[in-house]
């Protein structure tokens, strides 16, 4: 069930993956427009400049006069401000397409993560997930922005620095070009061999880390074992290895450099002879000759970055594809159309056409599958647990317990027959609906980083302050909230962590306790916690499953032993349903777990209240 | 505070050099290099102002006089416009030898780079595997992986990137300045007019603009945690039914991350394109009081062109070098976290420590122990464990009973004054750590499997375990079998990025790695816990059959564990409450009788 990657989602793109991102540059067509014409201009600028030095050699010098000096330094003032504005403006917008764009890629993304379906999550890593939506979204909009200008400016300077270059010379500019062809091959080699270098680098770069966090998280064993010299000499093996090929990348890196700077000579050294030569000869003027030697020295660069938007570009499919199939994903769990007609969608609910819910379940006839897996879990099975009664679900770790609370919060629906919330289908109403009658504790509580107050009303945003601490009062948690510096406006931390794990269980209690909900699924914690945190907790369950229907994954004595029904899983599937005392005369799976709970539990009991006779004297006899 | 910072410096000082022993002297040839790179890069204008003004223009006057002693190796001027192909030849070689050795500056910097950051980050590995065990209590694992990799990298890109690219641009900039004093002394000056324009201009710039690339990096981190928040709490939103509170969640942090960067880059453009401009307004000066300069003939046409193309190499190092001393506060930053870690001092032994014979009694003689500012976990406890017996140590959570093994095992070093531990009568501390840990084996709580194979694993504390042994070890530990149940058997890649193993497969790995090495003492803490009773008991009945005369340490809260121990210890708050042996003590009516009664165990042996 938790395997983690590959499957599904993996989608084939044409043309590179571009087509399918068209939707999210549509909005921006405009700034698109006048970012490439923004680029197009600044290389007309750049172009132009080499004429100024042209101009002042052939008339200045050359004619040996200054009267059109005035008008020489405004018209070259004009195009150094309007290059600076077409310049600014063009990265400027590049940027903002960037920015926009991965915004909105992020958004679509997020946004259709909480509408997909457990198998989906499931069958992905939380990190491949989260890499989908911040990195891949930042690489697209990096790749239609910046490689985009990169082209375009570099494309647009070699086109244009060849058409003038043949105007004013036809033999100088095919010199020129044919050195051309040649860069342009060799480039593209070492940027391969680069790209391949540079992969191999991240993937060394990840042993590295992991590495150190295996010497740190695995320090103890290491010293028990006296191990360190072989961890650090294992680690010297990977740090070499970075070390030569993080060396040969450089080699590389250093080649690709070494040919522009080459190429750009040679093409010097062919202009200067040639046109030397004209220029002895009175062919060509002297100006003319540097506006050549200006772009002959200047055209191999923008070779180089042409390789690279390309080589971008292959890359980001790659990335496209990815974040594309998981938008693209479909839910196995949807609502209908006519469901979604009625009771709205999970961001525009339709809370007016709801009808109250009661909290009777029934499975009626269910038979299930998890959908990447293969064995049948539950077989044509039926259960009606009518309203305000309490269900425990125990076995061994690992057996499968959660699965009939996964069909009843519907994050998983029946492969065959139906589940029943109040004699509906509970596929005629809305997920929304069911989920906002459900109360949800966790194993291990998950908050979110925000105040105690923040994640309180997690529950129900509605909530006033003074309905918080009712509700942190009968879960026995308000001491704890005062007790910190800020009451109800302190800070949990990332993921709860300024908290301990009984307090998170305990404010995770009345998050459930404020949404009020008819049914009231509950996995216990094993945690050990001191024992004063233990008995709050073991009152805050009996406190918030009064009066409700619930569902509790068990693993406390207490709450087995006055369910209405205990269900007992094992491998996956139910292997023993009935009541405490019925399944204590079978003798079977049930009783042997139960002996080894009351074991466990037992031990720690006689240890705890050993400790406490320890402090008094015993009363002499 | 003065010297104490100054010391600080010192430090930092003496850290840097550490690193810097061998890429040292890849530096220095780098450095070596970049000089003769940046000379080289100066020939070109020479060329092509000679053959403007001396081969094509024709003028005798105001020809550099190198250039004229090259010329006159090949016959003097004349003679070089009779063959203007040595012209080319002359700018291709002037190329190569700029090219060469630019090629090998990069490569020697790289080799200097790429040697000091592998040396940065063995010694830091080395080192944090050798500090005290005490450092990784008080610490945070992401916080010292930060350091040990994206400090390390923020250090290295300093001083292997930037430091020798300050070196190269100063040389470039100090050689492309006197060449052009050389042509043109007034144009030289107002060329360098920008030069502290562009510098301060930079320097401020970066300074500033730092202070909003943390504030993006910070909302980049906000963003990236609710994602994470949202995706590993994916349950509690759906069944809160909290999806829009989410969305809009998101939406406002995705909307500000994107404006501000938006915002910073509306910035970045500005100062891109004010610095093109300065950059361009210079070169237009140059171009107009250069033409003047040639029109009253105090420069000819080639030096003119020679004279731009030099103007060409000043501005971009000059804003560079402004970018370098702004990211000087950033390196240093990064290099204080790192001292943290690497002037920690390494666990130590004592001078005198020995490697004596440890197969003798072992003694704890009134032991008192706390951890680092909490209350003592052990109170004057003493203990004798004859060489060779079996010790069994039952307790509750927090009786202190794994703090015992710690201790014998020297992870926390013992108070003054706080009691002894010795080993056939010689002090823990007098007994080198290496030689103590080598010789107690200590299957710990929570087994830790590296990132290799089952294989690798298992016999990780030898240097070349034959598969025989390892089976062997794992036979005991009663894993064999489940090892070759694995598609690959004992080759099984394990850990983070391998298969995962169960709780108790684990548990009977490490122990089977804790035997490969048969050591005189054995400490198992709570090592059976997630095994099967009949599992735990085979187990322990084939260790009795190896392990005669090994000193074994049994700690567990089950009874069955110990049964058969020789002598059992009952641990409470750090005392002994009960001692004696299973017979004595199920016989009485304290904990561990209750105990039997509870968990099933009605006395006697086998």
């Amino acid at each position: 069930m938790t395997q983690t990657e590959k499957k599904q989602e993996t989608v084939r793109l044409p043309g590179f993956g571009i087509p399918a991102l068209l939707p999210y540059l549509k909005p921006y067509r405009a700034l698109l427009f006048v970012m490439i014409a923004c680029g197009l201009a600044g290389t007309v600028a750049d172009l132009a400049i080499p004429f100024f030095q042209r101009y002042a050699l052939d008339h200045f010098i050359g004619e040996r006069t200054t009267d059109t000096l005035f008008s020489f330094v405004l018209f070259y003032v004009l195009v150094l401000l309007f290059q600076t504005g077409v310049n600014f403006t063009s990265t400027f917008l590049a940027a903002k397409v960037e920015q926009r764009v991965g915004r909105d890629l992020r958004r679509a993304s997020f946004d259709h993560l909480q509408t997909l379906s457990f198998s989906y999550f499931n069958q992905n890593s939380v990190g491949y997930i989260h890499a989908r939506v911040m990195s891949d979204t930042a690489r697209i909009g990096e790749l239609v922005s910046w490689s985009l200008m990169d082209g375009v400016w570099h494309l647009s300077y070699v086109i244009g620095a060849i058409v003038v270059m043949f105007r004013l010379n036809a033999r100088l500019a095919l010199l020129v070009c044919a050195v051309l062809p040649f860069a342009f091959v060799l480039i593209l080699l070492f940027q391969k061999k680069l790209t391949g270098f540079h992969r191999k680098i991240r993937e060394i770069n990840s042993r590295i880390t992991g590495n150190f966090n295996e010497g740190i998280t695995g320090a103890k064993t290491i010293k028990t074992l006296v191990i360190e010299e072989k961890m650090s000499e294992d680690f010297r093996t990977d740090s070499s290895e970075m070390r030569r090929t993080a060396v040969r990348a450089a080699h590389s890196h250093a080649m690709l450099w070494a040919i522009i700077t080459f190429a750009s000579s040679l093409a010097l050294s062919l202009v200067l002879w040639q046109g030397g030569k004209l220029t002895m000869e009175n062919a060509m003027l002297l100006g003319t000759l540097s506006v050549f030697t200006s772009y002959a020295m200047g055209i191999m660069e923008p070779v180089q970055w042409i390789v690279d938007a390309l080589s971008s570009l292959i890359n980001a499919q790659v990335n496209i594809e990815r974040l594309i199939g998981l938008i693209r994903t479909e839910s196995d769990v949807a609502d209908t159309p006519e469901v979604v007609e009625r009771y709205g969608d999970a961001f525009s609910p339709k809370k007016e056409n709801w009808e109250p819910l009661v909290g009777d379940i029934e499975f009626d006839d269910v038979t299930f599958r998890y959908p990447d897996g293969e064995e049948t879990i539950l077989d044509h099975f039926s259960l009606k647990i009518p309203h305000g009664s309490s269900i425990a679900i125990v076995g061994e770790t690992g057996a499968g317990k959660s699965t009939l609370v996964n069909l009843v919060c519907r994050f998983f629906e029946p492969t065959k027959g139906r589940i029943l919330i109040d004699g509906r289908d509970a596929r005629e109403r809305s997920q929304l609906w069911l989920h906002s009658n459900i109360g949800y504790v966790l194993q291990t509580p998950h908050l979110f980083s925000g105040t105690v107050a923040e994640n309180l009303r997690y529950g129900n945003p509605e909530a006033t302050d003074e309905e918080l601490w009712q509700a942190l009062e009968r879960v026995s948690a308000a001491e704890v909230v005062r007790r910190m510096d800020k009451g109800l406006e302190s800070e949990v931390g990332e993921g709860g962590d300024l908290l301990s794990t009984g307090e998170k269980q305990l404010l995770s209690f009345a998050r459930a306790l404020l949404a009020d909900p008819r049914i009231l699924v509950l996995d216990e914690a094993t945690a050990s916690v001191d024992s004063i945190t233990e008995d709050r907790i073991q009152r805050a369950i009996r406190e918030i499953t009064e009066g409700r229907t619930s569902l509790v994954i068990a693993h406390r004595l207490s709450t087995i032993r006055s369910s209405d029904l205990i269900l007992v899983v094992d491998g996956g599937k139910i292997v023993e349903r009935g009541t405490h005392t019925e399944l204590m005369a079978q003798n079977g799976p049930y009783h042997a777990l139960y002996t080894r709970q009351f074991e466990e539990e037992g031990t720690e009991r006689v240890f705890k209240e050993k400790a406490k006779g320890g402090e008094t004297p015993a009363p002499a006899l | 505070m003065k010297k104490e910072t100054r010391t600080k410096t010192k430090g930092k000082l003496k850290l840097v050099r550490r690193f810097l022993s061998g890429s040292a002297r890849w530096f220095l040839l780098s450095a070596f290099l970049a000089l003769f790179t940046s000379f080289a890069e100066m020939l070109t204008p020479q060329i092509v102002r000679f053959t403007v003004d001396g081969v094509i223009g024709g003028e005798t006057e105001g020809l550099s006089s190198a250039a004229l002693a090259v010329a006159d190796r090949f016959g003097g001027v004349a003679a070089v416009r009779e063959r203007f192909w040595l012209i080319p030849l002359a700018i291709l070689a002037a190329a190569l030898l700029a090219v060469g050795s630019r090629y090998l500056f990069r490569l020697s910097n790289s080799l200097g780079a790429e040697t000091l950051v592998k040396r940065m980050r063995d010694t830091l590995f080395s080192h944090i595997e050798h500090l005290p065990f005490s450092f990784h209590r008080k610490n945070q694992t992401g916080d010292i992986i930060q350091r040990c990799t994206s400090d390390v990298d923020t250090v290295k890109n300093f001083l292997a990137e930037q430091l020798t690219q300050v070196f190269r641009i100063v040389t470039l900039l100090v050689l492309s300045l006197s060449f052009m004093f050389s042509m043109n002394a007034k144009l030289s000056v107002i060329a360098l007019c920008s030069v502290p324009i562009l510098f301060f201009y930079s320097l401020l710039f970066h300074r500033k603009i730092s202070a909003s690339f943390r504030e993006c990096d910070e909302t980049e981190g906000k963003l990236s945690a609710i994602t994470q928040e949202n995706l590993t709490g994916v349950r509690v939103v759906r069944a809160f039914g909290r999806e829009s509170f989410e969305q809009k969640r998101f939406a406002e942090q995705n909307e500000k991350y994107a404006s501000l960067w938006v915002r910073l880059s509306a910035v970045f453009s500005f100062y891109w394109g004010s610095t093109d401009l300065i950059a361009g307004i210079q070169v237009m000066l140059i171009v107009l009081f250069g033409a003047k300069f040639v029109l009253s003939g105090e420069m000819l046409s080639g030096e003119y062109i020679a004279f731009i193309s030099y103007n060409a190499m000043l501005t971009w190092p000059v804003r560079m070098l402004g970018r370098m001393i702004a990211n000087l506060s950033k390196a240093t930053v990064a290099l204080d976290r790192i001292a943290y870690i690497a002037n920690t001092p390494e666990e130590r032994d004592e001078p005198d420590a020995g490697t004596p014979d440890l197969r003798g009694d072992i003694v704890f003689d009134h032991v008192s122990f706390g951890y680092e500012g909490k209350d003592e976990l052990l109170s004057d406890l003493s203990l004798t464990i004859p060489a060779g017996s079996t010790l069994g140590i039952l307790g509750g959570t927090g009786s202190g009973k794994s703090t015992i093994a710690a201790l014998l095992d020297r992870l926390y070093p013992l108070e003054e004054g706080k009691g002894r531990i010795t080993i056939g009568g010689t002090d823990i501390k007098k007994i080198q750590s290496k030689w103590l840990r080598q010789n107690i084996g200590f299957v710990l709580q929570e087994p830790f499997l590296f990132s290799r194979s089952l294989k690798e694993n298992i016999g990780i504390t030898r240097r070349d375990p034959t598969e025989e042994e390892i089976r062997r070890a794992a036979s005991i530990a009663c894993f064999e079998e489940t090892a070759d149940s694995f598609a690959d058997g004992f080759d099984t890649f394990v850990g983070e990025r391998g298969v995962t193993l169960s709780g108790g497969q684990k548990q009977r790995a490490a122990i089977a790695r804790t035997l490969m090495s048969e050591t005189p003492i054995l400490i198992f803490d709570d090592s059976t816990s997630a095994l099967d009773a009949e599992t735990d008991a085979k187990i322990r009945a084939a260790l009795r059959e190896k392990l005669r005369g090994t000193t074994v340490i049994l700690i567990t809260h089950r009874v069955q564990t110990v049964m058969h121990a020789d002598r059992i210890i009952v641990l409470d708050r750090g005392r002994i409450a009960e001692e004696g042996t299973h017979e004595t003590l199920s016989a009485g009516n304290g904990v561990y009788a209750e105990l039997c009664r509870l968990q099933g165990e009605k006395g006697g042996a086998e």
